[in-house]
C-alpha cells in the first residue's frame, strides 16, 4: 500500500463545547486526489485547516506527510503544504510580482521562478499591477502562481474553481496533477462535484462534521 | 545574514513598502500629531517659561498617544489569509515579530523626528535639553515598536484588536515618564542615568517577551 499523505483516525475538532468535526477516519495515499463535498457549515473548511496544521485535533490522532498533527514537528512540515482558501492571501498594496518575490525570498526560492510562474498563469503582463487592483479571477491566478512557486506535496484547495473562466480552471487541474506527480496528494473542496470529478480519484462527503458512509449519504 | 534575520528583514521591507503606498503614518498620523502639539500653545498663550517647562512632557505625550496609532496600523496589516500564508511558508514567528517591530520602530522614529523640530519651535527657546532628547528617540521608538507589535500579536490571538491600546497605553507610561525625566534632568542638571537604564531595560524585556511568545501567540491565533 502506498504511504499515506493524510492519515486521520477518529479525529475530532471542538470549538468550546461545539463539535465541528467528529470521528473522522480518512486515509489519502501518495499520488491520490480526493474531492471533498458537503453542504455549507458541514466542516469542509475546518477539515482543510486541520490538514494544513493550522488547527490541532481535540480528539483522535492524525498525521499529514508522516508527521503527527499534535507534534511540534508539524511546524517543519508546513512549507510542504499549499492552501488556497476563500480569501486571497496576497498583500493588496503590493504588486503581483512583489507578492510572489516576497514569498520566494521567505521560502528561499530563486527570483527567476517568480517570472516563470507569473507567465505560467497568464499574469506576465499584469505583474506590476497591485493585487488590490486585480479582479477576483486575476487574484485567484495569483494564488495559483503562489502554489506553483512553492510546489507543495499536500495541496488543499477550498472552492478554487469558484468564479473562474475555463482557462483558469485548467490551472487547477495543473496544480492537482503536479502534486500527484510529485508523490503528494490533493484535497479539492467544491460545491460542484461534476466540475472536479475529472481531477479526483474519489469523493468524500461531510455531513454535520462527520464523513458520510459511501452509498448511504449518512454519517 | 542568518535565516531568522533574513526573514525579519523581508517582513520589515514588506511592511515599509506597504506604508509607502498607503501613507498611513506619514500622511495621516504625523499631521494629527503636529496639530495636537499646537493645541497647548494656543490654549496657554505666549507664556514662554511655562511653554518651555511643559514642552518635553507634551512632546512625549503626543509621541505616546499617536505612536499607538502607528502600532495599531501595523498590527492590522495582516488579515487571516495573510497569517495563514506566512505560517505555511514556514516563516519563523520570531522573525515575523522582529520584522514587524523593526518596521514599526523605524516609522516611529520618523514620526518622532518630524515632530521634534515642531515641538522645539513651539515650546523650546532653550535647545540644550532638546539635544539630549535626540539620544532618547531611538530607545522610545524601539520600546513602543516592540510593545505595539507584542500587543498586536496578543490581540490577534484573542481576536480583539481593541485590546491593543489597552495594553500599549499603560505599559508605555514608564517609557513616557523616563523620556520626559531624561529631558527635564538634562535641562536642570540632574542625573539621568537611572531613567536611561529604565528605557534600556524595558526595551530588552519587551524584545525577549516578544521573541519568546511569538510561537505560542501565532499558534493561538486560529
Amino acid at each position: 500500500m502506498p504511504e499515506a499523505v493524510i492519515d486521520l483516525r477518529a479525529v475530532g475538532v471542538r470549538l468550546g463545547d461545539t463539535p465541528i468535526l467528529r470521528n473522522l477516519h480518512l486515509r489519502v495515499a501518495a499520488g491520490e486526489a480526493i474531492g471533498l463535498i458537503g453542504a455549507n457549515g458541514s466542516g469542509k473548511t475546518t477539515l482543510l485547516r486541520l490538514l494544513a496544521t493550522l488547527l490541532a485535533p481535540t480528539d483522535g490522532e492524525g498525521a499529514v506527510l508522516g508527521v503527527s498533527l499534535r507534534s511540534p514537528e508539524r511546524f517543519a512540515v508546513r512549507p510542504r503544504i499549499g492552501l488556497i482558501g476563500h480569501t486571497p492571501g496576497l498583500y493588496p498594496q503590493l504588486t503581483l510580482e512583489e507578492n510572489l518575490a516576497f514569498i520566494a525570498r521567505i521560502a528561499g526560492i530563486s527570483a527567476a521562478a517568480v517570472h516563470e510562474v507569473l507567465d505560467g498563469v497568464g499574469l506576465g503582463l499584469a505583474r506590476h499591477r497591485r493585487a488590490a487592483a486585480c479582479s477576483h479571477g486575476m487574484q485567484r491566478r495569483g494564488e495559483f502562481a503562489r502554489v506553483m512557486l512553492t510546489r507543495p506535496d499536500l495541496l488543499l484547495l477550498d472552492e478554487a474553481h469558484a468564479g473562474l473562466d475555463p482557462q483558469a480552471a485548467e490551472l487547477v487541474a495543473h496544480l492537482v496533477n503536479g502534486a500527484r506527480r510529485r508523490g503528494g496528494a490533493a484535497v479539492v473542496v467544491s460545491h460542484e462535484p461534476g466540475r472536479i470529478s475529472p481531477l479526483v480519484d474519489r469523493f468524500v462527503e461531510l455531513q454535520a462534521g462527520a464523513i458520510a458512509e459511501p452509498g448511504t449519504g449518512r454519517p | 545574514m542568518t535565516g531568522l534575520w533574513r526573514q525579519a528583514w523581508e517582513v520589515a521591507r514588506k511592511d515599509l513598502r506597504t506604508e509607502l503606498r498607503t501613507g498611513e503614518v506619514l500622511m495621516i498620523t504625523v499631521p494629527f500629531g503636529a496639530a495636537a502639539l499646537m493645541l497647548i500653545p494656543l490654549a496657554i498663550g505666549v507664556d514662554a517659561p511655562l511653554l518651555e517647562r511643559v514642552g518635553p512632557g507634551m512632546y512625549w505625550s503626543v509621541v505616546l498617544l499617536f505612536g499607538v496609532l502607528v502600532t495599531v496600523r501595523q498590527s492590522a496589516a495582516d488579515g487571516p489569509a495573510q497569517m495563514d500564508l506566512l505560517t505555511l511558508l514556514g516563516l519563523d514567528p520570531a522573525a515575523r515579530f522582529a520584522g514587524r517591530a523593526g518596521a514599526s520602530t523605524l516609522l516611529l522614529l520618523v514620526f518622532e523626528a518630524v515632530l521634534a523640530p515642531i515641538a522645539l519651535a513651539l515650546y523650546g527657546n532653550d535647545p540644550r535639553g532638546w539635544w539630549w532628547v535626540l539620544a532618547v528617540l531611538p530607545l522610545v521608538a524601539l520600546g513602543l515598536g516592540l510593545l505595539g507589535t507584542l500587543a498586536g500579536a496578543i490581540a490577534a490571538s484573542v481576536a480583539s484588536t481593541t485590546l491593543v491600546p489597552l495594553i500599549v497605553v499603560p505599559l508605555s507610561v514608564p517609557m513616557l515618564l523616563a523620556a520626559a525625566q531624561v529631558t527635564e534632568g538634562i535641562r536642570v542638571g540632574a542625573t539621568i542615568f537611572g531613567w536611561l537604564l529604565l528605557l534600556v531595560v524595558m526595551d530588552l524585556l519587551l524584545a525577549v517577551a516578544g521573541v519568546l511568545s511569538a510561537r505560542p501567540l501565532q499558534e493561538a491565533t486560529r
